[in-house]
């Protein structure tokens, strides 16, 4: 391969810089905020602040509302990633089989992305909220107790479902991709060897298809940690009895509604470390076992 | 691309343009749908009557979002003239000394005085600090009653021109209509925190804290575990489990039960007549039920008031004295009472809707005021003020929810609910 070398030494530092400047703004900016916020006691208003060292993180470490939100967010990550690439990976390859009309069954499977998640939520409410919704009331009069107000399982399948809903478009487009991208010579030479379908999807096409399923693995965690604030917001508030407080919706709520930001900071700056220690773990010692075509 | 800039640049200049005519006041406001409209009207009115001052409002969003605008804004320095905060945040601005103008300063600087005898005691006092001083200017003030559906009273063998009283009275009522499959549901109620525990302190003159429920000093501790509390807590788990009582959400959802019909009773502000109308139910009012033995006395306003910002010019006080003053005119208040359904701020403007005969034509539109103003205010009924009321409101409803859920009983409930939420204040007052 060719080195690609700048004869201009100035040159490559203007062309990167709008991008450092847009991290320094919209990232480390904030982020240096966060930490200053996080070691301060302060009033709502800013009149009145001291510094607390870390007295911020020893309570809400100590605060049992915390622990319950983290396993509330593990076990929502999880659920949503799976339902969301399972699905979008069946459905991946349903369409990858067809033959007519391609083109217009994709179409429709992309759309669910462009919804906000604000909006999604708002969908999936108006169908399984139990005071209007249309589903609410048919799982009701078939006899199963169906309140999301107040089971905090139930309210937990809705939200896993808006999200996981909304994300199988994104999955669906990386899945179709990746089974483009595995030769059908070797497809066919499992078919001549006698591998039956299903033999085929496990030994070859999921194999192949396992640097898609890592790097999506990757965006539908931080997807389901930090852009499904709208649905929670808008579906259950992280209710009830905090049964879908996620890390981000309790970091929101400390700040803007109880108006504690000391201890609103010092959460966001935990889910920092969360997310770059569960990030460089994944890409440490789960890419390396994922096998790249 | 180049058209908005365009119109950007053009709307800057219109911006500097009226600056430099009158003073703009910003007006921060929460309202949505028919009540925006008002506001945007009643900006209108005001701008036309003189040509001095420019009242510009602007909608921020919900309640909440709308303090935190303000809160933001004003750490950045620049806040609006005028914020309208809900009940809930009146005592976040209130502990916020250096950061307001009490109402009562600002109409002074403007020149005029302000007569405490001319404004409805109940709101008055809900928003004055002990020594009397006002702090914030009344604006949307509601209070909570009972609707309940002719139709299913009349089904399940009741009455249907005489709503139930009391407690126990209601939930007999929900049984009846349950067993009688008048309604799938008997009773539901919106806001369990403001209408079930805050409004129901005052109108039963208990306790729902120590120093005046908060409006003494900022330092409280929850006395919501006391007996009535549980009695009545117990009593709505209960119906709760045989689905007599069916739980709608933590704000205002559960008005949908009541207009879908299958909810025949329920607790609402006053505010949401306007929907209960729309939705066609035949729908009856009621007082807020009580405790025989402990009620009725007086119920405390919901809504918001407007709030002034404190590091203004003395020329945009004037403005805002101004705006207030037109604010609080009987023909303003008037309309803004029959037009919303929210509770006039001055004695001129009810006394000018009961001449009109308003209220023969709209049954039940009174009941909200005779309810807040009956009886003058006990220490217990003059309102409740926390430092964080919203936080000690989520607080209550997780317990609530739980308790609904069959997870615990009413003791445990509000127990819990007194710890946490005493936890919660000294937190926040130490901040």
């Amino acid at each position: 391969m060719q080195r690609v070398v700048f004869p201009n030494k100035i040159l490559p530092y203007i062309l990167v810089a709008p991008q450092i400047v847009l991290t320094i703004v919209f990232f480390f900016w904030p982020a240096s905020q966060a930490l200053y916020q996080s070691v301060m006691r302060e009033n709502p208003f800013g009149l009145k602040s001291g510094f607390v060292g870390l007295a911020n993180f020893s309570a809400v470490l100590a605060d049992g509302s915390y622990l319950n939100s983290l396993q509330v967010t593990v076990i929502f990550s999880v659920l949503t990633a799976l339902l969301s690439m399972g699905l979008a990976l069946l459905l991946a390859t349903a369409a990858d089989r067809v033959v007519r009309g391609q083109t217009f069954y994709r179409t429709l499977l992309i759309w669910p992305y462009a919804v906000a998640p604000a909006v999604a939520g708002m969908l999936w409410l108006f169908m399984f909220n139990p005071a209007m919704g249309t589903f609410a009331y048919i799982l009701r009069r078939n006899g199963f107790y169906w309140d999301p107000l107040l089971n905090g399982n139930h309210a937990m399948v809705l939200i896993v479902v808006a999200a996981a809903w909304k994300q199988i478009s994104y999955n669906f487009l990386f899945f179709v991709a990746g089974l483009q991208a595995i030769p059908k010579s070797l497809i066919e030479a499992a078919a001549i060897d006698g591998a039956r379908g299903t033999r085929r999807f496990w030994t070859i096409v999921f194999p192949l298809l396992a640097p898609t399923t890592f790097f999506l693995l990757v965006v539908n965690t931080v997807y389901a940690f930090f852009d499904t604030f709208g649905i929670i917001h808008s579906v259950t508030g992280g209710g009830p009895a905090k049964a879908t407080e996620t890390l981000v919706y309790k970091v929101y709520n400390d700040g803007f509604v109880n108006l504690n930001l000391g201890s609103s900071a010092a959460q966001s700056v935990i889910l920092m470390a969360i997310v770059v220690a569960l990030t460089a773990f994944q890409f440490r010692f789960v890419e390396r076992r994922v096998h790249y075509g | 691309m180049r058209v908005i800039g365009l119109s950007t640049v053009a709307a800057f200049g219109a911006l500097a343009f009226q600056a430099q005519a009158a003073t703009e006041l910003q007006w921060w406001h929460a309202m949505t749908g028919a009540n925006n409209e008002m506001i945007e009207q009643i900006a209108k009115e005001f701008n036309e009557s003189q040509s001095t001052f420019k009242v510009v409002p602007v909608f921020k969003g919900t309640y909440p979002e709308t303090l935190n605008a303000g809160i933001a804004a004003f750490r950045s320095k620049q806040p609006p003239a005028i914020i309208q905060v809900f009940d809930a945040g009146s005592g976040t601005m209130m502990a916020a000394e250096g950061a307001i103008v009490p109402a009562m300063e600002v109409l002074q600087k403007g020149g005029f005085t302000f007569d405490k005898s001319q404004y409805m005691p109940g709101i008055v006092s809900y928003y004055s600090k002990p020594d009397g001083t006002m702090l914030s200017f009344p604006y949307n003030s509601s209070s909570p009653i009972l609707y309940y559906n002719k139709d299913a009273f009349q089904k399940a063998g009741l009455d249907p021109n005489s709503p139930p009283k009391t407690w126990p009275e209601v939930f007999e009522a929900a049984k009846k209509i349950k067993t009688s499959g008048a309604a799938a549901c008997g009773l539901t109620s919106t806001w369990l925190t403001w209408i079930q525990t805050e409004n129901f302190a005052a109108w039963n003159n208990v306790a729902y804290g120590t120093n005046e429920n908060g409006l003494g000093s900022s330092d409280v501790k929850l006395e919501i575990n006391a007996p009535l509390y549980v009695e009545h807590f117990q009593a709505i788990a209960d119906l709760a489990k045989d689905g007599v009582f069916r739980y709608g959400g933590r704000t205002s959802e559960a008005k949908q039960l009541f207009t879908s019909g299958e909810c025949a009773i329920m607790t609402e502000s006053s505010g949401g007549l306007g929907d209960i109308i729309k939705s066609g139910v035949n729908y009856g009012i009621g007082q807020l039920p009580y405790y025989e033995g402990h009620g009725p006395q007086n119920t405390i306003p919901g809504g918001a008031s407007l709030w002034v910002f404190a590091g203004k010019s003395d020329e945009e006080y004037k403005g805002v004295a101004e705006f207030f003053n037109f604010l609080s005119q009987t023909k303003v208040q008037a309309k803004l009472h029959q037009v919303s359904g929210y509770v006039p701020v001055t004695m001129a403007a009810y006394e000018e809707t009961k001449k009109s005969g308003f209220y023969e034509k709209n049954p039940g539109r009174e009941t909200p005021i005779l309810q807040m103003t009956g009886k003058a205010p006990t220490e217990n009924s003059k309102g409740v003020r926390l430092i964080n009321l919203p936080q000690v409101r989520d607080i209550l409803n997780e317990e609530f929810e739980a308790m609904l859920a069959g997870q615990q009983d009413a003791k445990t409930t509000l127990d819990k609910a007194v710890e946490r939420g005493n936890a919660a204040i000294a937190a926040a007052i130490s901040n």
